[in-house]
């Protein structure tokens, strides 16, 4: 890892790059890599940072907020050109940020926002979670077509802001559905072991034959799931709809092989939009918006699952 | 022995089937098994086969806090064991192959955490923190963060397969959980265990050799969280090295202190351990088929659980035991009672 780092180091400094980023240090501040998707955006930072030929400083914190704190703090010292930072909890981040900005070093926060009054720091790029379950909700609307579909819900973590903007999200888009129902809503952590545990109830609870779609909160709940289905000697996909977020390698996996349907994808380029509008900035001083969504681009059974997967596999999911 | 045994947990025998029938009343159907797929299928099922991983570490837990220690690293210890198995088959080796390595890897923990508290005297607890809190960085080296998905059908077996229509979990916890309550309680062993908890000086002076029956308990905690890790991943068909065994160390800890063994140690029963691990288990399952917002979960799980604390609480033990010998002695006050109700009973029938 640390060879591939320097090479990639190396070649950066060697490349001649016309584009403004070039030669431009920028310092990434990551909580750590307890879930796939975030070793995916770690990843996928990279990869855009070596393409625009920015020297990019690496910093994950291992779950640990001083360790961010100290990590913007090494990133000022040296005076980088930018940081972005992926903030592990909301609060405390005011007078960090204020020293970036004593320094002028924009900060860019990714994937997650901070309590902090807005001028502290340039823009968030995020996902909108809330849309992320409206876009599942009204793909289940438009699928089941006006039959009557009684849901079963696996949340995420209870009380995590995903979770609750994901169930708000969905609910919201099946509001005007009256033939949708959700009959039950349990808990499966994010974990695969839970949503495979908690599916098992609600098939015994509910009746395999009863339940026609499933919205997990995310895709490992839903691969878990998945399993719980088979063994329970219905098919997933044709005799239960399964419909969920985040679209990492296995689900497409899932959705190629028919056993789930749809998955909303919470991108792990979090980093390519912020480059973009760094680009800018440093092009023309341009200011972004406050806050940049990211695409929530559906994923069915219709595109090229098997080719997404190939592609996806290799970012550390 | 087998009265002894059954009078030490006729208390979690009774409370089972109390949270049992709590069961019932939530979802009428719970009690249905039927044979499906070639397997046993149902709640009661579900409740022995989920309550496979807590009930396998609760064995080796029992053993450890008998010694008057504890080890709180066996959800590592999980985590280490399924990413070794996942990292053996999809590096081309054989369910066996996976299995001994995952063992092994097990073992190797126990053996850390052993000589640690033995040899070097650090206290258990703070010797098996230092495994819990580096064990899950180690599973992750080896599945390099991400979720380690296999398809190897022998290894998918010990999770999700059975034997004769019996959930494999379930034959394993069984096995495992028989096979130590008889080595521990058929030779002087149990008791070796127990003179070290109540006083590893005095059992030394006696002439027990405290060290290696203290690595021991260790290596048998490490042997079945091992198990437990394999089941686990087998299940999901991938070690997820972030959240497999997560927290569990608690539940099998509680398993044991449900199961009536004093953490200070000394005796111990690993019968009631395990029908510990079925009875928290029972008590998720209410959670799950009450069908109530999952906010509710912990608060009625803390609930549930406190109320069966309390009712094996000294002081309500002691009640009980008073209340009891009252009424016997009200019995035996008045002589003439009982051969008149057993007289009427035989003449009605």
């Amino acid at each position: 890892m640390k060879l591939k780092t320097a090479l990639l180091v190396s070649a950066v400094a060697l490349t001649p790059l016309g584009a403004w980023a070039a030669d431009k240090t920028v310092g990434f501040s990551q909580i750590g890599s307890e879930s796939g998707w975030r070793a995916a955006e770690t990843t996928v930072t990279k990869e855009q940072a070596t393409e625009r030929g920015i020297n990019l400083k690496f910093a994950d914190a291992q779950q640990k907020q001083e360790n961010q704190i100290k990590a913007l703090r090494g990133f000022i010292a040296q005076g980088v050109d930018a940081i972005l930072l992926a903030p592990v909890v909301a609060t405390g981040w005011d007078s960090v940020l204020e020293e970036a900005q004593d320094a002028e070093i924009p900060v860019i926060l990714l994937d997650r926002k901070v309590d902090a009054p807005d001028d502290l720091y340039m823009t968030a790029v995020t996902s909108d979670t809330v849309y992320e379950g409206e876009v599942a909700g009204k793909w289940l609307v438009d699928t089941v077509a006006g039959k009557d579909c009684s849901v079963v819900e696996l949340q995420g973590t209870t009380g995590s802001s995903p979770a609750i903007d994901r169930k708000a999200g969905f609910e919201k888009a099946i509001a005007d559905a009256s033939n949708i129902k959700i009959v039950r809503s349990q808990t499966g952590d994010f974990t695969r072991a839970q949503g495979k545990v908690v599916m098992e109830s609600f098939l015994k609870a509910e009746g395999a034959e009863n339940i026609c779609a499933l919205y997990a909160h995310n895709d490992d709940m839903a691969v878990g799931a998945i399993q719980a289905i088979k063994e329970a000697g219905a098919e997933p996909g044709k005799d239960i709809l399964v419909v969920a977020i985040d679209a990492v390698p296995d689900m497409h996996l899932a959705i190629a092989k028919g056993e789930a349907n749809a998955t909303v994808e919470l991108t792990p380029n979090m980093a390519g939009p912020a480059f973009d509008i760094l680009d800018a900035f440093w092009a023309d001083g341009t200011l972004p918006e406050k806050w940049v969504q990211t695409e929530s681009k559906l994923f069915t059974a219709e595109d090229d699952n098997q080719a997404i997967y190939d592609m996806k596999k290799g970012l550390g999911y | 022995m087998i009265g002894a045994t059954f009078r030490r947990v006729l208390p979690q025998l009774i409370i089972l089937c109390v949270v049992l029938l709590l069961n019932f009343a939530v979802f009428p159907g719970f009690f249905h098994i039927e044979f499906q797929n070639g397997r046993l299928f149902g709640n009661l099922i579900d409740v022995l086969n989920r309550g496979a991983p807590v009930a396998l570490l609760s064995i080796g837990m029992t053993l450890v806090i008998a010694t008057k220690g504890i080890d709180l690293s066996v959800g590592a210890v999980m985590a280490i064991a399924g990413a070794v198995a996942a990292s053996v088959v999809t590096g081309g080796g054989g369910w066996f192959t996976a299995l001994i390595a995952a063992l092994l890897a097990g073992l190797a923990a126990g053996l850390w955490n052993g000589v640690l508290v033995a040899f070097f005297r650090v206290q258990p607890i703070v010797a098996t923190l230092v495994l819990m809190v580096a064990g899950r960085g180690v599973a992750q080296l080896i599945t390099e963060g991400k979720i380690m998905t296999f398809l190897n059908e022998g290894l998918i077996h010990l999770g999700a397969g059975t034997i004769l229509g019996i959930p494999t979990p379930i034959v394993i916890w069984l096995a495992m959980g028989t096979l130590v309550t008889l080595v521990v309680r058929r030779t002087a062993l149990g008791m070796l265990i127990e003179a070290i908890g109540i006083n590893e000086t005095a059992s030394r002076l006696a002439g027990i050799n405290s060290r290696v029956l203290l690595v021991t308990v260790y290596l048998v905690s490490g042997f079945v969280a091992a198990l437990a890790g394999v089941i686990v991943a087998a299940d999901i068909k991938g070690a997820d090295a972030n959240n497999a065994g997560l927290w569990m160390e608690l539940d099998a800890i509680l398993a044991v202190v449900i199961g009536g063994n004093s953490l200070l140690g000394g005796r111990f029963s690993i019968v009631a351990s395990l029908l510990g691990a079925l009875i928290i288990q029972s008590v998720n399952s209410v959670i799950l088929l009450s069908g109530m917002p999952p906010e509710f979960n912990l608060v009625i799980k803390a609930l549930i659980i406190i109320v069966i604390l309390v009712i094996q609480s000294p002081t309500v033990k002691h009640r009980l035991y008073l209340l009891r010998a009252k009424a016997s002695s009200t019995v035996s006050d008045a002589p003439d009672v009982a051969p008149k109700a057993q007289l009427a009973k035989e003449t009605r029938s």
